[in-house]
């Protein structure tokens, strides 16, 4: 396991300074001076342009100031933000929480519904429920982001009046951040309305970030499911006499459940792209939306170190999947 | 972030125990975040809304409604006959707001004028470059750094500017978001306790809004300013819920989650004015789009060939093509939300066979031209493309020949500039402070030959009207001079003038005392809710 651990590591490592490449030229590539665009200032003397210049270390050999960039990266410094002046890790630090809890209630959301749509889909195999959910599925998965967020927010919110459009909660609600978690700070607060608000303002972006997953998440069960079923085992167990319940939910399920655990792992990335277009049109204040306004803002400096610590998130994910899964599944060790 | 959450904490009791049931809270569905709250720093209207209307007043305001200037901290004020040194008289007994980060001590005074101003003036101010990056944008933008020759106190209710040169903008530059004033007293303290940048995070000011908390991105809080000297305001808090999807703000506007919000969608206006719950409020933005021929050029150098093609365009087909009725066809320069305005001006009629006659009797064969179509959206030019595309039809009819070019935003900007450029551009203007100089002198002076003045177009007797009126304070004698510009603009045809945009303000029903500004401001002073 240790071995298996220390291969999946050499792969990261140079991943991650390939990424800290492309974070460091970010800058240097774009158009412009980088000077201008990482001060933000647009009109500068020459002295000044020299001052800054050499504060910034521009004035320095490139592998040099990549080398320093990287050390800085290494000790959480990610430097400061154009337009706030703050570090860019406490902004992140700030907002993450937002895009977690955001992204935990879809990941759940995909997995309770799609689970049990696969499983269902593969029993029936080649029936109509079968189709229906595969055509369903098939439609979620293509549907753009932001599109499906809007449609929701005029149909659901805008005709139906069933679910408030957008933010974390009513804004008549006013307290302390204390997890960040705005389900668990609604509790807190001990505001009358408060944890209700905050579950009502989940609703459709959870929805609309869970639904490529979900539909990924169905899939994947249905074919994992139906090859799980042909087994051997399974065909063993049904001749015992044991009920349909009994065969699919303890004997085939397990089984197929080790492909569906790694799709679960790997819809992470693809939460986080999601999380950008969800974020941005639920006003939904986390790191999604925090680099669409960086962009907006021409707050490099964010774009740069968010990218680079978002990579850098995604990486660990996947390589807490890989462990997991090397712990479940003794054989991908090898 | 503790200090933060302390701050939240201790607002949020506050708010309890104020009883924030009763209490009526106004919610502004904002478009972006701001940049700061250091109203000198940035240019962005998002930013001026969020700070300069909201927690500061200048010396000077904008009369709601208009871009005419009015008393603002500044009582009255007097102009030397040389018209080069301005004194004011500073209004008494104004309170500065009380905020859990700071209590003031002393009203308003002259020192917080200089300290406000100065900051931004004098390099070697210890406030001058207190937000690294950070640049007075604005000030040096509207030329004070070389107008200004000194500013004076003469005694704590009274400040004496003094200016290299006569400069009649000048009052209306202290009107806008930039001349802010702050407290020096506060300052003081950020600055003796080493903690400058606040200043940009936490603002505090004579204006009608307090400053309670700001999260990122999300939300700003303001509470009505109890000794403002304008009067507490109807409503006791103020929320801006940023909200930067326009179809996302209608939808808040519509389930009543906010009361009012800008820059709807063009398309979402209609389905506005037809929901019994929401009225829309619409007037001429203060900006004007135009196609500037090249004067210097043949055959655009001849008056009646430009004034031929300007008859040969359908000025009303393009607005309504590209504006879908949220812009008015242009007849002058400037548009008609500003002061001296010239209404007596007749703008040229669509009359293509005229224009083609014209055309023949000013011996121009077998024109061929081209035209400069703007590569990016701007709000007095949503699509110049089509714009361009409608030119190029209603020219082809009187026998012109047009090519349509376009380059990137930036090299289209610089390249237009070239005295020898070829053609007619389309471009715009989105006026500043809402005085007509800023229009019709950066436009279309001699001095802006080569740069502002896309059209090259130097004219005498045009030129002294403005250079006259820009040295003049008395505001009915530049009136006079104004309007006579704009017939000499009019007779010349440097331009064919296109359309000024509407500016579109959604609203609930309920929402009284909203003035719509002409300088595309939103403040909410003067607001209130009723149910």
């Amino acid at each position: 396991m240790f071995r298996f651990f220390l291969g999946r590591l050499a792969v990261l490592i140079p991943t991650f300074i390939g990424v800290s490449i492309i974070a460091f030229s970010f800058i240097r590539l774009l158009p412009g001076d980088p000077v201008a665009l990482l001060s933000g200032e647009r009109v500068m003397s020459p002295e000044r342009h020299a001052e800054i210049s050499h504060q910034l270390g521009f004035d320095r050999p490139i592998v040099v100031q990549y080398l320093d960039y990287l050390w800085g990266v290494l000790q959480g410094d990610f430097g400061l933000s154009i337009v706030t002046k703050r570090p860019v890790i406490d902004q992140f630090f700030e907002l993450f929480p937002a895009t977690v809890e955001l992204s935990l209630c879809a990941i759940i959301f995909a997995v309770v519904l799609g689970i049990p749509a696969g499983v269902i889909a593969a029993i029936k195999r080649g029936s109509f429920l079968d189709q229906l959910i595969m055509g369903t599925a098939l439609v979620g998965f293509s549907m753009p982001i932001f599109w499906w967020g809007l449609l929701l927010i005029i149909v659901v919110s805008g005709i139906l009046q069933w679910t408030p459009v957008s933010g974390r909660i009513s804004l008549m609600f006013f307290f302390p951040s204390v997890t960040g978690f705005m389900l668990i700070d609604s509790l807190l607060s001990g505001q009358e309305g408060a944890f209700q608000s905050a579950f009502s303002h989940l609703i459709l972006p959870t929805i609309v970030l869970g639904t490529i997953p979900l539909a990924v998440i169905a899939r994947q069960t249905r074919s994992a499911m139906l090859e799980v079923l042909s087994e051997d085992y399974v065909r063993t167990a049904r001749a015992k006499g044991l009920s349909t319940f009994r065969v699919v939910g303890i004997h085939a399920l397990r089984n197929a459940m080790i492909p569906v655990i790694t799709t679960i792992g790997l819809q992470v990335g693809v939460m986080l792209a999601g999380a950008i277009l969800t974020e941005t049109i639920f006003s939904w204040p986390g790191i999604g939306k925090w680099l669409v306004d960086s962009v907006f803002r021409r707050d490099y400096a964010v774009i740069q170190g968010g990218l680079l610590i978002i990579a850098g998130v995604i990486m660990l994910v996947n390589l807490a999947v890989d462990l997991l899964y090397g712990l479940i599944n003794p054989r991908i060790r090898h | 972030m503790k200090k933060l959450t302390t701050l939240f904490a201790a607002t949020a009791l506050a708010t309890l125990m104020a009883g924030a049931a009763w209490s009526k809270t106004f919610v502004y569905c904002s478009e972006g975040s701001p940049e700061g709250f250091d109203p000198g720093l940035f240019t962005a209207g998002t930013t001026f809304d969020a700070a300069a209307h909201t927690a500061y007043n200048r010396l000077l305001e904008f009369k709601k409604g208009t871009t005419e200037t009015e008393p603002g901290l500044a009582e009255s004020w007097t102009i030397s006959d040389d018209g080069l040194e301005y004194t004011f008289k500073l209004r008494p007994g104004v309170k500065f707001q009380t905020t859990e980060y700071f209590t003031p001590s002393r009203d308003f005074n002259a020192d917080d004028v200089i300290f406000s101003l100065e900051r931004q003036w004098k390099s070697d101010h210890p406030w001058h470059g207190y937000v690294t990056g950070g640049s007075w944008e604005y000030f040096s933008g509207m030329g004070l750094p070389e107008v200004l020759e000194s500013i004076e106190k003469v005694d704590d209710m009274t400040v004496k500017i003094k200016l290299k040169r006569r400069e009649a903008p000048f009052l209306a530059n202290l009107a806008m978001p930039f001349a802010s004033i702050m407290s020096k007293e506060y300052a003081d303290k950020l600055q003796a306790e080493g903690k400058m940048n606040q200043l940009n995070q936490m603002p505090l000011g004579t204006g009608p809004f307090a400053f309670v908390a700001y999260q990122q991105d999300a939300v700003i809080r303001y509470k009505a300013h109890p000794d403002y000297w304008g009067g507490k305001q109807k409503i006791d808090d103020l929320v801006f819920s940023i909200t930067t999807d326009a179809a996302v703000r209608f939808q808040k506007l519509k389930a009543g989650e906010c009361h009012l919000m800008p820059y709807p969608n063009a398309a979402d206006v209609e389905a506005m004015k037809a929901d019994p719950n929401l009225k829309v409020m619409e007037q001429a933005g203060l900006n004007v789009a135009y196609l500037a021929y090249n004067t210097t050029q043949p055959p655009f150098d001849k008056v009646e060939v430009r004034k031929a093609l300007n008859k040969a365009i359908n000025k009303q087909a393009v607005v309504d093509a590209v504006f879908q009725g949220q812009a008015t066809p242009a007849t002058n320069p400037i548009p008609p939300t500003m002061w001296s305005y010239n209404d007596a001006i007749e703008d040229d009629t669509y009359e293509p066979e005229v224009a083609k006659k014209m055309l023949e009797d000013a011996g121009v064969k077998d024109l061929s031209m081209k035209l400069w179509a703007m590569p990016v959206a701007r709000p007095y030019m949503l699509n110049a493309r089509r714009a361009a595309e409608l030119m190029q039809a209603d020219f082809a009819k009187i026998g012109v020949n047009v090519e349509i070019v376009s380059y990137e935003w930036a090299e289209y900007l610089e390249k237009s500039k070239a005295k020898d450029r070829d053609g007619a551009v389309i471009l715009g203007w989105t006026g500043d402070n809402g005085d007509p100089d800023n229009f019709l002198d950066t436009l279309l002076g001699c001095d802006a030959v080569g740069g502002n003045n896309r059209a090259q177009w130097c004219n005498k007797e045009f030129d002294d009207l403005v250079t006259k009126a820009k040295e003049t304070s008395d505001v009915a004698e530049r009136t006079k001079l104004y309007e006579q510009a704009q017939v000499v603009f009019k007779r010349e045809a440097p331009w064919a003038t296109i359309d000024h945009s509407l500016s579109i303000v959604p609203m609930r029903k309920n929402v009284e005392g909203f003035v719509q500004s002409p300088l595309g401001d939103f403040a909410f002073d003067g607001v209130d809710i009723v149910e």
